[in-house]
């Protein structure tokens, strides 16, 4: 996340001092990267360093007030221009997890997944709670607006992760019904999740989804973080 | 009514709503060891089995699972459109597996709305029409039916639609009006089958908007949906697969993900 650029685009609407910077990046996102004074000071401190902002006097309390410079609008001017970088996918804790999960002794990834979505499903519940919210008051002024857009922003990116845990599962289920799938590797690779249930999702013989391994890697099941 | 919505982790906590926090109320809807078996011997089919559900004035309970998983025969068997092999269905204090067809269908009309992917509006009929049908069938007179129905659209600013015929009506518009149908009168019990399946993300996302205000209002509702964007609107997501319930979310306090931890992953 952009900070840095954030601020700028704050400054180019007039001087501003640190903490009202804060403030009005927080009521931008909705707080939902909140930022802390020293991170403000420090990001500004740089900027001033790169020549993009520069002060200009100060309050009763000494507070510096801070106005962009045409350096700081080019750079902001270049900051929306170019797309956001998408060459290195910044790192993802719950791609690592399944793809370890993947054939790993003990642990039934579609536990794994289950209780993922559950803590995935729940966040959009949240998400789309907000939205609710947001959009009853009829949002009309740029902050309530550009609050919405952050909003839905999370809500399809939860969406996309429960999709695509969706295609995990359906993928390792048909994995698992291959017959005869080679490979030197032990019995059950992505068999081994789907082993105990998948034979049943048909016709339905053995009753219980999870199976025999318990909570081993399953470890943070139960998933949801808020109840 | 609801202000101020940017400051999430300072808007007063929605309550959570566990059922057991419902137990002042009860329930609209009670599902209680429902099973289903299709076939018999070696063909023998477990679509439900032992499924335990209470549905409570006021909240909208998403169902999803992949296909196959029992899913629209729950919400058949709840609808009365189909009996289960086992266990019982209570629509507001009433076992519509014990009581007779007559009976049956009475419920069905007066208690029970059910919305479809394809609206299932009369293409012979206004929408007002539409609405008042199912209160005429039970009895109501045509005007008065035609009132319940004006003020049902009234409610959900509808109005405008009252005297067009559905193929005067966008899908979404068309699915509003089943919405109303199928809460018009006394009906509380809205039991809703992919009601999003043949619209538009945009329209969809209305049309749920609408479903969840109807639920705030004192509505039960079930959804049905393989669209988690859809099922985040309801108060409780439950998971089915092969037949039962492997899992099942319930409303949170929306102010946990968005303080300082949030930022931090």
């Amino acid at each position: 996340m952009s900070i840095r650029h954030g601020l700028l685009a704050l400054l180019e609407r007039g001087p501003r001092y640190g903490s009202q910077l804060r403030t009005e990046f927080e009521s931008r996102t909705g707080s939902t990267w909140p930022l802390n004074v020293g991170q403000v000071y420090t990001t500004l401190s740089r900027l001033e360093r790169d020549g993009m902002v520069t002060q200009e006097g100060e309050d009763e309390a000494g507070h510096a007030l801070y106005v962009i410079t045409e350096t700081g609008r080019a750079e902001l001017r270049s900051w929306f221009r170019t797309p956001v970088d998408r060459a290195s996918p910044p790192r993802d804790e719950l791609a690592i997890k399944l793809a370890m999960a993947v054939g790993a002794p003990g642990v039934d990834i579609r536990e794994v997944i289950q209780s993922q979505r559950h803590h995935t499903i729940q966040a959009m519940q949240d998400y789309t709670r907000l939205k609710a919210q947001a959009l009853e008051a009829v949002p009309t002024d740029r902050d309530e607006v550009a609050w919405l857009l952050v909003l839905e922003q999370l809500i399809f990116q939860t969406e996309a992760e429960a999709r695509w845990l969706d295609h995990c599962e359906v993928r390792l289920i048909r994995l698992a019904m291959m017959p005869g799938r080679g490979g030197t590797q032990p019995e059950t690779p992505p068999g081994n999740p789907a082993a105990g249930s998948t034979p049943a999702s048909a016709t339905g013989s053995a009753t219980a989804p999870a199976s025999s391994a318990p909570a081993s890697a399953s470890a943070p099941s139960g998933g949801s973080t808020a109840d | 009514m609801a202000r101020k919505s940017h400051q999430p982790h300072q808007s007063q906590p929605s309550q959570p709503a566990p059922p057991q926090q419902h137990s002042s109320k009860r329930p609209v809807l009670q599902l209680q060891e429902l099973t289903r078996v299709h076939g018999s011997g070696a063909t023998e089919v477990h679509a439900l089995r032992g499924i335990n559900l209470d549905v409570f004035p006021g909240e909208l309970v998403a169902v999803m699972g992949p296909s196959g998983s029992g899913k629209s025969t729950l919400l058949t068997i709840a609808g009365g459109l189909d009996s289960p092999s086992s266990g019982r269905v209570i629509v507001e204090d009433t076992d519509i597996t014990t009581v007779d067809r007559k009976q049956l269908a009475a419920l069905r009309r007066r208690s029970i709305g059910y919305v479809f992917q394809d609206y299932n509006l009369i293409p012979a009929l206004t929408a007002a029409e539409n609405i008042a049908l199912p209160r005429e069938l039970d009895g109501t007179s045509a005007r008065k039916g035609r009132v319940e129905a004006l003020a049902a659209l009234r409610e959900m600013g509808l109005e405008e639609l009252a005297d067009r015929f559905p193929d005067e009506m966008s899908g979404g518009q068309q699915q509003r009006v089943a919405i109303a149908r199928a809460l018009v009168g006394d009906r509380r019990l809205v039991l809703a089958d992919e009601p999003t399946g043949a619209l538009d993300s945009e329209t969809g996302e209305s049309v749920l908007a609408l479903l969840r205000t109807r639920c705030d209002a004192g509505a039960a509702g079930i959804l049905v949906t393989h669209e988690p964007r859809f099922a985040a609107w309801a108060d409780r997501v439950i998971f089915l697969r092969d037949g039962a319930v492997v899992d099942q979310t319930l409303r949170s306090q929306a102010d946990s993900l968005l303080t300082g931890q949030a930022a931090e992953l």
